[in-house]
């Protein structure tokens, strides 16, 4: 059961910006508590970041659930870009093909509750993740 | 583009950072440091992070980046007022930003300063008198 | 079966014309049950007031509790519940003293069977009452228990100002996860807050230590260093010594003291020698 969500262009560093502070404006009104408020909006940030600068752009678009028991928020980023072609090593520590410090991916996982990823070369990527509240 | 401001008070070139700053922003302000830290002289570098709500790992580069150019430049650089939802954040990320010296506040921040300046002369006159002090025991 | 409106119209007027009688005949029964833990004239003026919801009520011409005109009745009913429930009495006595209405009213009734009908349908919408009454005095206590809980969690995570620039963390009992969780988190602010940069845990009194727990201190002590506070672990106690080393859990550098007075000494002994450095520029 979900409200329809609320979408976002991310095509440039400001796009970034947008989806970070529409993401916390959804994380108060589901009253997630500071600390998974601050690991979500960093989470959102890493993930809008690897769509525009790995994807070459694509959208995030941020939603409200509620699976009966708990309240929670779902967002998914989905670029067409090249795709990653060794899922694994992406998702581990410290690897990065962007000069970055390698922990977008790995590290966005730890910050979530659920993480979702569907990715094919030459297709582009859709990363689905979920944060509820406690 | 929005610009961080650079004030520079005493010895010591301050940076508080009270936007929400795109990558572009972050980068430009590790560039107007490095050449204030030429331009003025000045030895110890405070970031004040207090307003910020996230630190991700760009941020977290770039801050690292800074600290890294200024140490080169002969500049010491702390960090202050890191919220604790944003250091919790920063754990479960895997960030340790090593090689970063923090404060709790500015306050703190300049005695961190001023004391890892005085202890570097200490050390330098305690080589050069070593031999004197004898009377001392 | 629901209440027509013509009984709801009788039952009015009983419930007034025998006001006096029926209060008087609900008390004594009431009584009994909470035997003696409710003053006479509490009790007297809460059934008071009950009565004269229900006649309202009546009158209004609601033939089920949900009618609107029964929303002053409901919120006496949720009222009776939350006393009741605070006062610690039973969720059966509390549903009691709404039933025992229906024997009041009996009593007063007219011998006569054409009215027995309608009685019946009236005993059903008591019977609604009661168990909204049920319904809401459940929910009362769970908000009591949710309430102590927190509180709970509050009194038994004291952070403490040790010393000018020292706080420290006292903990005692077990820890879960959530526990450790929410110490953590005030820790950290206090530090913000006072402008500290010591912490000092102490864990004399928790007698085990999980993996998980033993990572959220971990992850404290690394998550203060980011915010330029060091912490100090005072007080492991052999067995939970042995447990970090077998879970192979790496405290690394965090420095670990046998007492908190060890810990604080130590704390002064770092700083007393910075402090001892001049400070004027």
């Amino acid at each position: 059961m979900s409200d329809s969500g609320e979408r976002l262009a991310i095509n440039s560093d400001q796009d970034v910006v947008r989806v970070r502070q529409l993401v916390r404006t959804v994380a108060v009104a589901v009253k997630l508590s500071l600390v998974d408020q601050t690991k979500l909006v960093t989470a959102a940030s890493e993930l809008a970041r690897n769509t525009f600068v790995y994807g070459g752009g694509g959208s995030a678009e941020v939603t409200r659930v509620d699976n009966g028991r708990r309240q929670g928020i779902r967002i998914v980023f989905a670029d067409e870009g090249p795709g990653i072609a060794d899922l694994d090593l992406a998702l581990t520590d410290g690897y990065t093909t962007g000069g970055g410090m390698g922990l977008g991916l790995s590290g966005a996982r730890r910050l979530v509750d659920e993480f979702a990823i569907d990715t094919e070369v030459g297709r582009g990527t859709t990363i689905t993740v979920t944060k509820w509240c406690r | 583009m929005e610009r961080v401001p650079v004030l520079k008070i005493g010895d010591i070139l301050l940076v508080s950072i009270q936007i929400d700053m795109e990558d572009q922003v972050a980068l430009q302000l590790q560039e107007d440091l490095a050449e204030r830290i030429v331009v003025t002289g000045c030895h110890g570098v405070i970031i004040d992070i207090s307003a910020l709500d996230i630190v991700d790992s760009f941020v977290g580069r770039t801050l690292a980046t800074i600290a890294s150019i200024s140490r080169v430049l002969d500049a010491e650089t702390v960090v202050v007022g890191m919220r604790p939802a944003v250091a919790i954040t920063l754990v479960e990320l895997g960030l340790s930003l090593p090689g970063i010296r923090t404060a709790l506040n500015v306050e703190l921040g300049m005695d961190l300063l001023a004391r890892s300046r005085a202890e570097e002369y200490d050390d330098e006159q305690d080589d050069e008198s070593d031999p004197v002090v004898v009377n001392e025991s | 079966m629901a209440l027509s409106s013509e009984g709801a119209d009788r039952f009015a007027a009983l419930l007034e014309e025998n006001q006096e009688a029926l209060v008087g005949a609900w008390n004594d029964r009431v009584v009994e049950t909470l035997r003696g833990r409710l003053s006479r004239t509490e009790l007297h003026r809460q059934t008071g007031e009950l009565r004269r919801a229900f006649q309202l009520a009546l009158a209004g011409g609601a033939t089920s509790l949900a009618d609107p005109s029964a929303a002053e009745l409901r919120a006496q009913l949720s009222e009776l519940s939350t006393s009741r429930a605070r006062q610690g009495f039973t969720a059966t006595e509390t549903a009691v003293s709404v039933f025992a209405f229906k024997e009041a009213v009996l009593e007063s009734l007219p011998d006569d069977a054409s009215v027995l009908r309608e009685y019946i349908a009236f005993s059903t919408f008591v019977d609604a009452a009661a168990l909204f009454t049920f319904d809401s005095y459940v929910q009362v206590r769970e908000a009591l228990i949710a309430d102590q809980a927190e509180q709970l969690l509050e009194l038994s995570t004291p952070v403490v100002k040790l010393w000018e620039g020292v706080v420290a963390v006292p903990l005692v009992g077990t820890l879960d996860s959530a526990r450790a969780q929410v110490v953590m988190e005030r820790l950290l602010q206090t530090l913000v807050d006072t402008g500290s940069p010591y912490a000092i845990i102490d864990i004399t009194g928790v007698p085990a230590v999980d993996t998980q727990v033993a990572q959220h201190v971990l992850k404290t002590v690394v998550a203060a260093r980011l915010m330029g506070a060091d912490c100090i672990i005072s007080g492991i106690r052999p067995q939970i010594a042995q447990t970090i080393v077998a879970l192979g859990i790496e405290f690394g550098d965090i420095a670990t003291k046998a007492s908190l007075a060890d810990a604080l000494r130590y704390v002064l002994g770092k700083t007393g020698q910075s402090a001892r450095k001049p400070r004027e520029r």
